[in-house]
Order: C-alpha cells, then sequence, then structure tokens
C-alpha cells in the first residue's frame, strides 16, 4: 500500500514488481501535477481513471500489468473507493477486495457494511474479513496493515497479526469427513 | 496584437460563480451570416475571439482536443488554468520560430475550476493573463472604462446582473448604434450551469428591461452605469498605471 499524492491511497495484490512499476507511473504523475503549482489536484477519482487506462491499455497490448489494484481517497469530503483489474475492469463501490477477498470478505461486507461506520468498528470489520481470509487462504500470512485516509491526510499503521485458533476439531483431522 | 485589435469586441467578466462572455457580431453585409466568435470547449469552457477568425477556430479545436482527452484519461474536467498555459505556449512557439507566423488572435477563456470561475486573456505574443473582466477587440476601450468602474462588484454580483453588466459594456463599443440581439453574441457559465449561448430571445428581452430602465434614469446615469468591469492595458497606451502587465 502507498499512498498517492494528497488524497489517495493505492493497494495492490498480485506481482509485486509491476506494482513497483506502477507506482513509478504514478509517481511521473503526481510530479507533473505538483508542478502545475496552481492549486488543482489530481483526486482519487482521476488517478482510479489513468490507472485504468493503464491497465486496460496493458491488458490490450497482451502486456498486462499483473495486478489487481483497490484505490481509496478522500478529496474535498467525497469518499471514494474504487478498484481496477489486470484486464481493466473497474468500479466504485463502498467495498472492494481483490483475488480471494471477493468471495470470502465482500459477503461479509455486504452483510455488515453501513453508511455510519466509525473507523474502530470498520477495522473490526476488515480484521474480521482478515481473519476468514487468513483461515482458507493457503497463500495467506497472518501479517497485515490498516490505513487510513482522511481529509487530512493518510496514515499507514505498522504491521501487525491477528490472534487465531487453530483448535477447532475441524481442523485437527481435515481429512475426517472426506 | 494588430489584428486582435482590428477585429470586433469582445467581452468577458466574472464573479465568484459565473463568467459571462459577450460579443459584437457584425455581418459584412446584409446578405451575409454573422462570424461565430463564441466557442464551447467543453461543460465548463468556453471561449471568445476577436481577430482572425480562422486562427480562432484552429485553436479551438485544439482547446476541445486537449480537454476530450483530459477527460478521457482522468474522469474529471481540465482545470482551465492548467488549458490557458497549454494555449500560451503553443502560441509562444510560433513567435520564435522563424518559418512560423503567431496565431492572430487574442482569446478571452472563461472557465470553471475547483478553484471557482476564472477568466483568462491569451493573446498572440503567448502571454496570459487572468482578469476580473476584459474587452478585446476594436473600440474596446469604451467597454473597458466601463468595465473599471464597475468591477469592484462583480464578484459577487449575481447570474443575471453580471449578464445585464456584460450587455451594457457591449452597448458601449456600438458608440451609439441600438444595442440588438441580432449584433450580439452573450454566453455564460457557471456553478450547476454548463457553458452555453444564450438564445437571441432571450438576450432581447434583457436587453428591453434594462433599456427601459435606462430611459427612466436619464441620459446623465448612463456614463455611471457604464462603468466597464473589464481589467485594462491589454492593449497598448491604456490610460492606467500599472493595473496588468502591458503586453507588448
Amino acid at each position: 500500500m502507498k499512498p498517492i499524492g494528497k488524497h489517495s491511497l493505492l493497494g495492490a495484490s498480485g506481482e509485486i514488481s509491476d506494482f513497483q512499476e506502477i507506482l513509478r507511473y504514478l509517481d511521473e504523475l503526481i510530479l507533473y501535477d505538483n508542478m502545475w503549482d496552481d492549486g488543482n489536484s489530481l483526486g482519487p477519482k482521476e488517478v482510479h481513471n489513468y490507472l485504468t487506462r493503464v491497465m486496460y491499455n496493458r491488458r490490450n497490448k497482451f502486456n498486462p500489468l499483473w495486478n489487481s489494484l483497490v484505490l481509496g481517497g478522500v478529496k474535498k469530503g467525497q469518499k471514494y473507493l474504487g478498484t481496477v483489474s489486470m484486464i481493466g475492469v473497474n468500479f466504485e463501490d463502498n467495498h472492494v477486495a481483490t483475488g480471494f477477498g471477493n468471495h470470502l470478505a465482500r459477503p461479509i461486507l455486504r452483510q455488515e457494511w453501513h453508511e455510519n461506520l466509525s473507523f474502530e468498528d470498520g477495522v473490526r470489520l476488515l480484521e474480521k474479513c482478515m481473519r476468514v481470509l487468513l483461515y482458507r487462504d493457503r497463500s495467506a500470512v497472518n501479517k497485515l496493515q490498516i490505513a487510513k485516509i482522511t481529509e487530512v491526510g493518510v496514515t499507514i499503521s505498522q504491521p501487525y497479526s491477528l490472534k487465531t485458533y487453530w483448535e477447532f476439531s475441524a481442523f485437527e483431522n481435515p481429512a475426517q469427513g472426506a | 496584437m494588430e489584428a486582435v485589435k482590428q477585429g470586433s469586441a469582445a467581452i468577458g467578466l466574472r464573479s465568484k460563480t459565473h463568467v459571462v462572455l459577450g460579443c459584437v457580431n457584425k455581418a459584412n453585409s446584409e446578405l451575409s451570416s454573422h462570424q461565430k466568435k463564441i466557442f464551447k470547449v467543453d461543460d465548463h469552457i468556453g471561449v471568445a475571439i476577436a481577430g482572425l477568425t480562422a486562427d480562432g477556430r484552429v485553436l479551438s479545436r485544439y482547446m476541445r482536443n486537449e480537454c476530450i482527452n483530459y477527460n478521457f484519461t482522468y474522469e474529471s474536467p481540465l482545470p482551465v488554468g492548467r488549458l490557458v498555459v497549454q494555449l500560451a505556449d503553443k502560441a509562444q512557439v510560433c513567435t520564435q520560430r522563424s518559418w512560423k507566423r503567431p496565431y492572430g488572435v487574442g482569446l478571452l477563456v472563461a472557465g470553471l475550476d475547483e478553484s471557482g470561475a476564472h477568466l483568462y486573456y491569451n493573446c498572440p505574443s503567448g502571454n496570459y493573463f487572468e482578469y476580473q473582466a476584459f474587452a478585446i477587440g476594436s473600440r474596446s476601450q469604451a467597454a473597458k472604462t466601463y468595465l473599471e468602474r464597475r468591477f469592484e462588484n462583480f464578484a459577487d454580483s449575481s447570474r443575471d446582473d453580471l449578464v445585464k453588466d456584460a450587455l451594457m459594456a457591449i452597448r458601449e463599443t456600438l458608440q451609439g448604434e441600438t444595442l440588438k440581439s441580432s449584433i450580439c453574441t452573450v454566453a455564460v457559465v457557471g456553478v450547476g450551469e454548463p457553458f452555453h449561448i444564450l438564445d437571441q430571445e432571450t438576450v432581447q428581452q434583457i436587453i428591453n428591461a434594462f433599456e427601459i430602465v435606462g430611459e427612466q434614469e436619464g441620459p446623465a446615469a448612463e456614463p455611471d452605469a457604464a462603468a466597464g468591469q473589464e481589467a485594462a492595458a491589454e492593449q497598448g497606451g491604456s490610460t492606467d498605471e500599472g493595473v496588468a502587465p502591458m503586453d507588448i
């Protein structure tokens, strides 16, 4: 995850080297934006659209950037959350996820998300989703960071782990019912 | 710059939330049609030109392209300030290459931005300035004087007052001819109002409304009412002292 400009945060899953490449594109974009020095700045919607264009064009050339991107931000009080996949599918929603998160986390979010979540409640909800993913996604590790974006700016927490419980009887002999 | 001074007048003025452009559209003869001098560049940007209309058309096409490209990539309207700088840089190139000639047209760019309403003047030299109000073209000095007297009030003017002031400034350039909607064009852009050119009927109604008022006030009141909004000193030989840098 990386903050982009003054208003947004980008998170990615997939190929890390491609993510680093994307960060370089965005660095250049933000640099030129700052060089104008005219009081206008690229907000999350603009960055999201720019990334969509990049991803889609790469897919058209059969040379995709192998990432699923999540972009969130706040500008002038407007909150924005969007996602772009490696083939250029993009949309905005109140909750987005990449990879297994789409299958495991979004149903939880659909049930439990509502407009007026406080930050702490939001973190708890996310941790719930991450815990499910930790148990069920074989490629997950128990280390996560939470990023908070507000009008003021972006803060990313230090990495931390979730408490897990592995003594469930189903875990003890997983092949039992097979 | 000379070409701009010879073209028929165009004026622009702005408040915090709206910008109004107006121009005098004199047809060459009764048989011919008027020349189009106000162009819509995007929903939030419009331009009025004075000078070589052909050059103006080419530049409008360039501006429209830039706006569309930006919108496609960023799904967001191009900030006017940036468009104006790109336009100015384009004009500057023509002043430095020996095989090119400068664009013989002055552009009054009116647009809306995150930071509010803006009015810019782009001249053939590649300079651009931001104005509260301005007039270019032949006999624009009269309009400028009118605007200068009034411009301090524009920031808080309502949209309708702004349009009225624009028409009155246009009237100043006509030197006694009657103001009719058939010889002028007015366009407005504002918060919640995309750029559009007002149709003749609406303009005529507004003219009728204030002509009546003007008659009641008497001719003595007219000079006061005619305070130009446009910042002067665009053209050389202006009587203001350092209101805006000279464009020479």
